[in-house]
């Protein structure tokens, strides 16, 4: 999942780049406020140990072996933000020091499997170990299948930014500058690889890692020191959750003009007029292996077509001239309407549990 | 990938070894006297970096191949081994995103060159061109970083990363685990090699899984109690959470010159590969 330099473009490493940033500014913000002077040894010789667990040969089933990463036992036992800098800090020592993945694309790399491996193994583990005891069996298993996700989770990210490069960076002749697969060679090659081998090594040594934790040294699955890690019972010490998640939504909300960039349509999202239009015939028949599209607009699409006209078509409400504009302000609309739905779902979850619990 | 019985403990102790081996390498490459160990670290590492970012930035395949050129001139002039290069470098990248490419050759919509004699499978000249590109990028920037790294002691990569405004506390976490990553190869070689010489007859598949997972495991204690113990030395020595680093590069002529150099070449591959 190591992508080295020269697979992706500039302005993909600049943009990962800005994201990891953001993601290691927040975690150095969190731990520091959390460990204090313990800061330092603690993520150090923790990122030592993910460094050399990510060299371990793990056995599998079918006689075979694959590697971990390790990310998912650096979350449960540190928290996501002390895993995001220690398997951060040991992915700079693998480029910087012994030359293994690239420094342009070290941000892609951390962001792939520091960040977004980290959240959704934290998240994934949080999710399935419930409430239960540190020494529940069904926290091994939830180990597991947090290792299993996120490696995949990161995988798919990782296929995204490679299968998006020749749309987006070619030459005149349309020569791909950079990866050259497209999404749809570029996620099942890089998925098959990881839902078998690498996904699996990730769950066999988390879950066997908790296993062991459980029997020998229990007190790191309830967090080390001041550090929550994933406890038993009570808050998990994420008072500042929803403002960060806030946070974390309106980024992704500036970053919505990102869409801009991507030329012509998505695959499959073709509209009658698009149909219609020689240009976008050509496109579509370029993107669908040489296919050509059928010479007229298919009567069922034309009918069902005319049946609803969005009220933002385009991203973008008609009065708005700015398609960055329109694309922020389909966000906001987006998601204020999904906020709205989330509120009236909560609120009749309420009282009908409220009418349960009278006797 | 399909393994004998026990060879996963050796395949995990032979990385082990090739680690160590590539830090003693790097070490003492460093200390050579050569053309880029005579720079001013900071001059080494922007520089290098300026011509690893200027080959990603360009588009040519001619300008991409010229940088090659520079990057092997640029380890014949720091007294690097071509062949170790070769070897560390170019047949590994080959063999990695070589093999990524060759489909490119055959399944990029171009004009065709030449008809494939087996499965009727044609090759493009766009194919052959994204082919190319992707692995002579990939080559140039993976030599310039090598030699980035075989002519740079690791102390010397930190002190200019920390001269180049990176906060103290990820440089001090970078040189910490840059030290405790040996002492915890060391350990875990130690536990595999006792592992291996008491291992008689054939292990289960659950069985190595286990052992491994419990090597982990026993690792993972360890590195937490070392950490403690780290701590509390650093507090018995009168660490107050401030992290202080010594700088004392001072930049001479020769590396004003070298960093002109690097400049001029950089922007000139930019240039010249729009």
């Amino acid at each position: 999942m190591h992508i080295p330099d020269g697979y992706l473009s500039p302005s993909t490493c600049v943009t990962l780049y800005a994201f990891a940033t953001s993601g290691w500014y927040t975690a150095l913000k969190r731990v520091r406020r959390r460990l204090a002077t313990r800061m330092i040894p603690l993520i150090s010789v923790f990122a030592a140990f993910s460094f050399v667990v990510m060299m371990f040969n793990v056995p599998l089933p079918g006689g075979t072996t694959g590697h971990a990463l390790g990310v998912t036992v650096a979350a449960i036992v540190l928290g996501p933000s002390g895993s995001i800098l220690a398997v951060s800090i040991a992915l700079a020592i693998q480029a910087l020091f012994f030359g293994d993945g690239g420094i342009t694309t070290l941000g892609a790399n951390c962001f792939n499997m520091a960040i977004v491996g980290s959240i959704v193994a934290f998240g994934v583990y949080r999710l399935m170990a419930g409430r239960s005891e540190a020494g529940a069996r069904r926290r091994a298993l939830a180990a597991g299948i947090a290792g299993y996700v996120s490696i995949n989770v990161a995988a798919l990210v990782t296929a995204f930014e490679l299968g998006i490069q020749p749309s987006l960076f070619h030459d005149a002749s349309g020569v791909p500058l950079y990866a050259p697969y497209p999404l749809h060679v570029a996620i099942p090659a890089m998925m098959i690889g990881h839902l078998t081998f690498a996904g699996l090594a990730e769950a066999v040594i988390s879950a066997g890692m908790v296993s062991y934790l459980q029997s020998c040294d229990i007190g790191l699955l309830r967090g080390i020191g001041d550090f929550p890690g994933v406890p038993s019972s009570g808050n998990f010490g994420e008072s500042s959750l929803p403002v960060r998640l806030w946070g974390i939504v309106g980024l992704f909300m500036l970053c919505t003009p990102l869409g801009i960039l991507a030329v012509g349509a998505a695959w499959g999202e073709w509209s009658s007029a698009d149909l219609a239009n020689p240009a976008m015939r050509a496109h579509i028949a370029a993107a669908s292996g040489n296919y050509p599209p059928p010479a007229t607009v298919p009567a069922g699409l034309q009918k069902l077509s005319a049946i609803w006209t969005a009220p933002f078509p385009g991203y973008a409400p008609r009065f708005v001239k700015s398609a960055t504009f329109g694309y922020v302000l389909s966000a906001m609309f987006g998601v204020g309407l999904l906020l709205l739905a989330a509120m009236v779902a909560t609120k009749i979850v309420k009282k009908t549990r409220k009418q349960e619990s009278r006797p | 990938m399909s393994m004998s019985e026990e060879s996963f403990i050796e395949s995990t102790l032979r990385g082990f070894a090739r680690a160590f081996s590539k830090a003693l390498i790097s070490e003492q490459a460093a200390s050579q006297p050569g053309l880029l160990q005579s720079f001013d670290p900071r001059v080494r590492l922007v520089g290098v970096m300026g011509l690893a970012i200027s080959t990603v930035l360009c588009r040519k395949l001619a300008v991409i191949a010229a940088l090659m050129v520079l990057a092997i001139l640029l380890a014949i002039a720091s007294r690097l081994s071509v062949w170790s290069l070769a070897r560390r470098v170019w047949f590994a990248v080959l063999g990695f995103t070589g093999l990524i490419a060759l489909p490119a050759v055959f399944i990029t919509p171009g004009s065709r060159i030449v008809l494939a004699p087996v499965l009727h499978l044609s090759i493009s000249a766009s194919g052959v061109r994204t082919a190319a590109l992707l692995v002579l990028r990939v080559e140039t920037t993976a030599t310039l970083t090598t030699v980035l790294v075989l002519c740079t002691p690791w102390a010397h990569i930190l002190r200019a990363l920390r001269s180049l405004r990176m906060p103290a506390e990820i440089v001090t976490m970078l040189a910490m685990t840059h030290r405790y990553v040996f002492l915890l190869i060391e350990t875990a070689n130690q536990m595999f090699e006792s592992r291996l010489s008491r291992t008689v007859g054939k292990l289960t598949g659950p069985e190595k899984r286990r052992m491994t997972a419990r090597t982990a495991g026993v690792l993972l204690s360890k590195s937490v109690e070392l950490s403690h113990e780290v701590y509390l030395a650093m507090l018995s020595r009168g660490f107050d959470g401030e992290v202080r680093v010594l700088n004392d590069f001072r930049l001479k002529a020769h590396d004003y010159l070298g960093l002109t150099g690097f400049a001029c070449a950089a922007g000139l591959a930019i240039w010249m590969g729009r």
